[in-house]
């Protein structure tokens, strides 16, 4: 128990996650950051992109964040995610396909095309196909 | 046997109306339900992203942000947060009442105040009022989204960072159960320690301590406080969305239950003209024999 914190991952649509944990590692704007127990406050904004949560005793869950804030405070951690999903359920398929999507939106540029929009879409799509690879390495290692 | 006539159309008409008001209330029943899923689902966000904040107001932060900072009071700003229909009982005009009696304390304080009404009941109110209307937002539907609702925002908060404003809260029905709904003010900004009323005591440390920021504290915050603002705005017009339902759906059961005891009580006054009559008749029949 000493070496576990309380977690709370919510989204703006439900709560995705709630329990103590061991260590979670997520993509922060500037960099891969891991939060271990004991870690100063921090506040910081997170990039679309996986959030890995090692559960106290040792199980690994990932989820899919699309971008948010996690604060670290003594006895929490919390993530506040635009969108957050268990990443079992994201679809790669229709990552792949938002990913085509946003690509070709992106090379044709043409007149009405949001340029930033564009590129977040990508970078989001991009994202979500990071998370289901690193999912399913470890479940090819397990 | 006019009279009896007459009666008789009444209680016809009656009887429409009644159709009409037990459907509706059968219709708010439904639509009350997904409010209320639609409440829920956005409070665990809520609830987190305040108790957020709230650190962050304990924090002895290097670098303060405006929203942080209290100001001597000279303008308020209220979001009022109506519904867009009517026929919901007393619901918006209580929430008025208190809009108005919070504003009058201000006012007698010196303070001058700036509206902005979401839902089209509120705009018409504070227009015909005379408020000082700034922003105005209807036709929010029953799936209000949080990007309806950012334009009017964004106007308050403008005012708030150009100093137009020094206090912003937020008005709207607190949805306590299917038959209270209580109106609160809530502040906003500037932010206060107890905006996290969930939090307790002891996990309050203020003055001592602050955050590692990345990237840096301005940026983080900036976007930060505009998503708890906006949330907390859009929380406030879900769970008023969820009230209008729940008010309209007792507004019409009381609606029907009236009209069911106006047509007995109009049956009972059409059934003693007609016994009347007959007795009239009847003693006219009888009168006449007599006489032959």
């Amino acid at each position: 128990m000493a070496n576990s914190f309380k977690c709370e991952i919510v989204s703006a649509e439900a709560a995705v996650f709630s329990g103590r944990v061991e260590q979670i590692i997520a993509a922060g704007v500037m960099g891969d950051l891991g939060v271990l127990p004991g870690h100063a406050p921090l506040l910081t904004e997170l990039q679309p992109g996986p959030v890995r949560v090692i559960h106290d005793g040792g199980d690994e869950e990932n989820f899919y964040i699309s971008g948010g804030f996690l604060e670290v405070q003594p006895d929490v951690v919390t993530i506040l995610g635009d969108t957050a999903v268990r990443a079992d359920d994201l679809d790669e398929a229709a990552a792949e396909e938002a990913r085509q999507h946003a690509l070709k939106a992106f090379n044709e540029q043409s007149a009405e095309l949001d340029y930033s929009r564009a590129a977040s879409e990508l970078a989001e799509a991009v994202a979500q196909l990071r998370t289901i690879q690193q999912l399913r390495k470890k479940l090819g290692r397990g | 046997m006019a009279a009896a006539k007459e009666i008789r159309t009444q209680i016809g008409s009656i009887k429409n109306t009644q159709k009409i008001t037990s459907a509706m209330e059968m219709v708010a029943a439904s639509k009350m339900r997904k409010a209320q899923d639609l409440m829920k689902a956005s409070q665990p966000y809520a609830k987190q992203i305040r108790n957020v904040v709230s650190h962050i107001a304990d924090a002895n932060p290097e670098y303060k942000h405006d929203y942080m900072v209290e100001r001597e009071v000279k303008r308020v700003g209220y979001i009022v947060v109506s519904t867009d229909r009517g026929l919901c009982g007393g619901l918006n005009v209580n929430l008025f009442k208190a809009v108005i009696q919070d504003a009058k304390v201000w006012r007698e304080q010196g303070a001058e105040i700036d509206f902005c009404a979401l839902g089209s009941k509120a705009g018409s109110f504070f227009r015909s009022y005379g408020g000082n209307l700034v922003a105005a937002k209807s036709g929010l539907g029953e799936k209000p989204e949080v990007k309806d609702l950012i334009g009017s925002v964004k106007v308050m908060l403008e005012a708030y960072d150009e100093g137009r404003l020094d206090r912003l809260c937020v008005v709207s029905n607190e949805f306590v159960n299917t038959m209270t709904q209580k109106p609160v003010v809530r502040q906003l900004l500037p932010l206060s320690p107890d905006i996290g009323n969930g939090h307790n005591a002891e996990q309050s440390r203020p003055g001592s301590w602050d955050y590692l920021y990345e990237p840096d504290p301005k940026v983080l915050l900036d976007s930060l406080l505009t998503r708890f603002i906006e949330s907390q705005v859009y929380q406030a017009v879900v769970e008023n969305a969820a009230c209008e339902q729940a008010a309209r759906m007792i507004a019409m059961k009381n609606a029907t239950d009236n009209a069911g005891g106006l047509i007995d009580d109009l049956e009972m006054v059409y059934n003693k003209a007609r016994q009347a009559a007959i007795t009239q008749e009847i003693s006219e029949i009888v009168g006449g024999a007599a006489a032959v």
